[in-house]
């Protein structure tokens, strides 16, 4: 917008905040979301096998950030300190003090001083118990969960981008270009996704960077129809050929004029794509074809869950993660489909049921 | 109550939760009798008729008692009023393209319309529908029963439905707008089919519309409406030679008048040269068979257009007037030469036509679509000056936006808000101040003004006479409204399937027209008002 000094909401997007604070579930699912996502986010601060921070002979270490070695604190390995081991565990109380997350357990910490057989169930030490390699399951929740929302977010920001792009330029310019697009397209959508990656994984060592590129070369397809949609009908609506005429060049109709309207499509489908990313990158892992070994990730706990069925703790705690992060999502993409929903903005609006009155103005300028 | 009256509402009030639309309506209808409803949009006129019959949404409030054939019709059950409704009341809508189910030929929806009321199958119901559709005077009846609608123009549509509405032998027959949405040749043949059927069948006309011209010749009372009130009723002849209520004057004067200043003459190259420009679309080329010849929408035409001149475009839709004016401003592909300001216009292409573009600008019709409704209007009216001048500051562009807007009457200071807080009016106002911004030379004006309600049209017409008076600016002025056009116009052309009927000074040619077809769009206007 080149406009610099008003920067109020246009009514559109007023109303449709409205909308959205209206519907209490999504309101209280976005916030529990972004609270779960925040704290996932300092997941090295919640559950870590390496203290916060410490004193040690008067001087201030930081081992959450800078890996120290082991000789620092009289050990004998020059290797990177492991503050969980006993010998050093008790060098460094004797000489000054550590502060440790509340979970003393990384992602990937084998816990040796585990009572009876992995996995074992929970209790005060394991709050979710451990897998049957004995690492603490609440740590592995706790790194999976953003591993995954960081994957679904990095695919569905890229799949918008390449989407929205793709499918505007198509819709936008029409005739040709969209004739031969839209055969590629065709083309590209036949291409089996998941044969690809089982077929990568045996390939290379996959991680989640080729993961990523792999799904993002098929994730935008479902996008590029609406958009492209969206493009071909607003692309003759009057304003848009008002500022044709006014000789603006087509970059700059496409991105004030056109884009706004494909958004509102886009929008409500990012619900769809968030989820559709955890549940692949999940049921990937489940198979054994997706992030490499030791990744903290949810569908190999689900794995887990399925091969020891004697330790019901592993599928539950996985069963429950996933339905309540879905559940979550699902409950925001309704209040965003809502919000976004015309119809609904009149019934919203006027307490009734929507209704066609003869002579009223048209939708958009109702008050 | 004599038995002649067929219809009556007495103290009709509706209202939406709080609002309210009708406020205390007394209206009736005699057998035989054609009763026209008028005022601008949004005065209830509509809502009215829908309400009285019970076909408004559940969760309208309405009051006050109806009567219909001496029958109070207050309380009836959903079955009673089916019954009712399309057996002894007909409908006409607005709309002859989307009234009729696109997947159903015409005389299966019409067979459906007498099984339901009458029972009729068969033979029977076949005899019928011939004998409709020959009373509504359509050709080929034999060929059309087995037509579908959109094998049909918009006229013959609608008079499908008027065969639809009268199939039934209804004593009332409520007709909304029946003929906004035709065109000028079509309305006059249609209302005349609707008086003759009226006094065929004896039936009560309940004439719903915003045109006056139309009202004055068809209607044997009018009630005109405002806000939802009656603001005068009587006998058509009574209220239109002396009207009592101020509003009702206001409505009648509010036919365009006066002509535009005369242009400057000077001797210079012409503002805008065409020259043998023709628009053709390329048919799709069906598999295995040569490509149909191309659909030609404008024929090859020359025109000429001095500076500070408004040449007025006219014809029925579809007569290429739109792509004409589109192809002139290349914003449709034509052959043949443009030149603009002496300067070749169809050889340009990319920047260098983006360059150009701000020489010359266009109004569209409908002022609802035009204004993006996301963005404030100061930044829909800068819009273009910020592109083509990059170089002007905050403070010039904030200038020239006020002055933009006391161009075109708006306070100055209403450019923090939406579109949608403006009237229809308003807003075309503010499409005018966008091309004008760019102080053009030539503004392209397609159907400005039929989209708004007679009074606000005039205003209009007024303001885009001072500022052509102002800024010596030239007009493409299209309209199918020869009232219109003869208040803008120095020149008219009058086109009919992309070709030429005729061209002259507007007073000569509405005076004088040579064609058949011009004196039929006279006819249709209210210029032909006595």
């Amino acid at each position: 917008m080149t406009s610099s000094h008003r920067r109020r909401l246009s009514p559109i997007t007023q109303r449709r905040l409205q909308v959205f604070r209206g519907n209490r579930r999504a309101v209280w699912s976005l916030w529990i979301f972004g609270l779960l996502f925040i704290v996932s986010l300092g997941a090295e601060l919640v559950a870590n096998d390496k203290p916060i921070v410490m004193q040690y002979d008067g001087h201030w270490y930081v081992p959450l950030l800078v890996d120290y070695p082991e000789t620092e604190f009289g050990g004998f390995l020059p290797t990177t300190a492991d503050y969980r081991d006993p010998v050093v565990y008790e060098q460094i109380a004797d000489n000054g003090w550590m502060l440790w997350p509340p979970v003393p357990f990384s992602y990937q910490t084998l816990d040796r001083d585990v009572q009876g057989p992995v996995p074992s169930p929970p209790g005060s030490r394991h709050w979710l118990g451990t897998d049957d390699q004995g690492r603490d399951v609440f740590a592995r929740v706790l790194y999976g969960f953003r591993l995954s929302v960081a994957f679904a977010l990095a695919l569905t920001i890229g799949s918008i981008f390449l989407g929205v792009v793709i499918g505007g330029v198509q819709g936008y310019f029409g005739g040709k270009i969209d004739l031969i697009g839209q055969r590629l397209i065709e083309i590209w959508s036949g291409l089996p996704v998941l044969f690809l990656l089982i077929i990568l994984a045996s390939l290379v060592e996959p991680n989640i960077w080729w993961l990523l590129g792999i799904m993002l070369l098929f994730s935008w397809l479902g996008l590029v129809d609406i958009v492209r949609a969206e493009f071909l009908r607003a692309r003759n609506l009057e304003y848009v050929r008002a500022a044709r005429a006014m000789g603006l060049p087509s970059h700059l109709i496409m991105r004030r004029h056109v884009l706004p309207n494909a958004m509102v499509a886009t929008l409500t489908f990012i619900p769809f794509l968030f989820t559709g990313a955890i549940t692949t990158l999940t049921a990937l892992d489940f198979l054994g074809f997706g992030l490499p070994p030791g990744s903290p990730s949810l569908g190999e706990l689900v794995a887990q869950g399925k091969n020891n069925l004697q330790a019901p703790w592993l599928g539950v705690t996985a069963f429950v993660t996933l339905s309540v992060m879905l559940s979550l999502l699902v409950f925001i993409g309704e209040g965003l489909r809502d919000a976004f929903d015309p119809r609904h903005i009149l019934t919203a609006s006027r307490g009734d049921r929507p209704a066609a009155i003869p002579d009223s103005p048209r939708q958009e300028s109702l008050p | 109550m004599s038995d002649k009256r067929l219809f009556e509402l007495r103290r009709l009030t509706i209202r939406f939760g709080a609002q309210a639309a009708v406020t205390a309506l007394d209206l009736h209808v005699d057998r035989g009798e054609t009763v026209a409803v008028v005022g601008e949009s949004g005065s209830g006129k509509s809502v009215s008729a829908l309400g009285a019959l019970g076909l408004l949404p559940t969760g309208t409030d309405i009051e006050g008692e109806r009567y219909f054939d001496g029958r109070d019709i207050g309380h009836l059950s959903p079955r009673q009023w089916n019954a009712l409704r399309g057996g002894q009341i007909g409908f006409i809508f607005q709309e002859p393209m989307t009234s009729l189910n696109p997947l159903h030929s015409i005389g299966k929806q019409l067979g459906e319309t007498l099984r339901l009321h009458q029972g009729l199958r068969g033979e029977a119901a076949k005899r019928r529908i011939k004998e409709l559709l020959t009373q509504v005077r359509l050709p080929r009846v034999e060929e059309l029963i087995s037509a579908w609608p959109h094998q049909l123009s918009g006229g013959q549509r609608q008079r499908v439905m008027i065969a639809m509405a009268i199939a039934n032998d209804p004593k009332l027959l409520i007709a909304d707008e029946p003929t906004t949405a035709l065109d000028v040749t079509v309305q006059q043949e249609i209302l005349a089919l609707l008086d003759d059927l009226r006094d065929r069948h004896d039936m009560g006309l309940l004439l719903i519309s915003h045109d006056l011209n139309l009202v004055r010749r068809h209607a044997d009372r009018v009630v005109v409406m405002r806000r939802g009130e009656r603001v005068e009723t009587g006998p058509t002849p009574v209220v239109f030679d002396t009207p009592q209520a101020a509003y009702t004057r206001q409505l009648i004067d509010a036919i365009p008048s006066g002509r535009p200043a005369p242009p400057e003459q000077d001797g210079e190259t012409p503002l805008l040269a065409a020259d043998r420009v023709s628009v053709a679309f390329s048919r799709p080329k069906p598999f295995l068979r040569p490509r149909p010849p191309a659909f030609v929408a404008v024929e090859p035409l020359s025109l000429q257009l001095r500076k500070g001149e408004t040449l007025g475009i006219v014809g029925e839709s579809g007569s290429g007037k739109t792509t004409l004016a589109s192809a002139l401003i290349r914003l449709l592909p034509a052959s043949g030469e443009i030149r603009f300001a002496g300067q070749r216009l169809d050889t340009l292409s990319g920047d260098a036509l983006r360059r150009q573009r701000r020489g010359f600008q266009i109004v569209f019709q409908d002022p609802y679509g035009s204004l993006s409704p996301r963005m404030p209007v100061a930044d829909i009216i800068s819009e273009g000056l910020r592109f083509h001048h990059p170089e002007l500051d905050e403070a010039t562009v904030a200038e020239r936006i006020a002055e933009a807007l006391r161009d075109v009457d708006l306070p100055p200071d209403c450019g923090d808000r939406y579109p949608h807080e403006f009237s229809g009016g308003q807003r075309q106002r503010i499409a005018i101040a966008r091309a004008l911004i760019l102080k053009p030379s030539l503004l392209v004006l397609d159907e400005p003004t039929s989209a708004l309600d007679r009074t606000v049209q005039k205003q209009l017409i007024e303001l885009l006479r001072s500022v052509q008076a102002r800024h010596g600016l030239a007009y493409l002025f299209i309209s199918h409204d020869l009232a219109v056009v003869r208040a803008m116009a120095h020149r008219i052309l009058v086109l009919k399937d992309g070709k030429v009927v005729e061209q002259g000074e507007c007073e000569a040619l509405l005076e004088n027209p040579q064609s058949a077809y011009t004196r039929a769009l006279i006819d249709a206007s209210s210029l032909s008002l006595p």
